[in-house]
């Protein structure tokens, strides 16, 4: 018998590929013939997946924002330039980001509670997976009012 | 003479074993209450004078409220963005840059905040 030279193609394991049923055996350029798992696209979105995207998505937000957190900190440590950043924040377009910010946070917090709660092994269950996702949108979006409206109310 | 464990030891993708996860579920843990407490105190203050907001941050509960929030936070983060460099870059020389820069980036912006809570809360 001749050498195969690629010892993992699904040729040498004729029943892992039953497209291919007259596959030689000969074969010596590596064409794909392994199962390949399919293409992101053929997926139907579900909201349980929308909901996976939007925990990472807010995680890199939130990563990326620690800067305007930091640019405050050291602003008021030092006063140098304080008034230019706090003036920005408590502008409509800082509070904006601040609002946006506040929204991304809770998102990444209950979906992250989420986590937490699948690594106990509960909760992993079509319903449940379901009935997070909406947990995650409606709370985020509520705690975030209650939030701010919290914060405006210390503010006095 | 080598046992077969002590041969693979840190020759996974991630060079460790499930520290990382065990790390990054504690720090969620203690996440929760830090960043709510903090995210209340920004919104009370963005806005207020120099003084006021110093005046704030200085009292010792809020100091030390600051400085945990910070450790917890960047911890998490960091591995959080090692996470999702490993899951996207393929190529080993762009994987390692990234992560040195996620590190480094991490240190950098705990280190600032550290900095200036200590210098907000002892003066100078
Ligand atoms: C407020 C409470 C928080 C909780 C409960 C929480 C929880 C979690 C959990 C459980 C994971 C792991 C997800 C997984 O295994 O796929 C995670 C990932 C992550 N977190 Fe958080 N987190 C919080 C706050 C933050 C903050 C403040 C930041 C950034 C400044 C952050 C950045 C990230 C990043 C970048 C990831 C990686 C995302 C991914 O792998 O998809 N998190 N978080």
């Amino acid at each position: 018998m001749p050498q195969t030279t690629n010892h993992c193609s699904a040729a040498s394991f004729p029943l892992l590929n039953p497209g291919f049923p007259d596959m030689p055996m000969t074969e010596t350029k590596t064409t794909v013939t392994r199962p390949l798992s399919p293409h992101l696209q053929v997926y139907r979105m579900t909201l349980t997946m929308a909901m996976s995207i939007a925990h990472r998505l807010t995680g890199a937000a939130l990563y990326v924002g620690t800067i305007l957190f930091v640019w405050w900190l050291l602003a008021a440590a030092t006063s140098k330039s304080f008034d230019v950043i706090n003036g920005f924040l408590g502008s409509w377009f800082g509070y904006l980001i601040l609002f946006g910010y506040t929204w991304a946070l809770l998102h990444h917090l209950i979906g992250g509670v989420r986590h937490l709660i699948w690594d106990t092994g509960r909760g992993l269950g079509p319903t449940e997976r379901e009935f997070f996702a909406w947990v995650t949108i409606v709370g985020s979006v509520t705690l975030t009012f209650v939030i701010w409206m919290l914060g405006f109310m210390f503010k006095g | 003479m080598r046992t077969p464990l002590g041969r693979v030891r840190g020759l996974g993708s991630a060079r460790s074993g499930t520290e990382h996860f065990w790390v990054q579920r504690l720090t969620a843990i203690a996440n929760v209450p830090l960043v709510l407490a903090l995210v209340i105190l920004v919104i009370v203050l963005a806005g207020r004078s120099h003084a006021s907001v110093i005046a704030t941050l200085s009292q010792p509960a809020i100091g030390i409220l600051l400085l945990a929030a910070v450790i917890s936070v960047i911890v998490h983060m960091r591995i959080g963005m090692q996470v999702i460099i490993e899951d996207y870059v393929q190529g080993e020389g762009m994987k390692v840059t990234l992560l040195m820069a996620n590190t480094l980036f991490s240190c950098a912006v705990g280190l600032v905040a550290t900095f200036a809570i200590l210098r907000i809360c002892f003066g100078s």
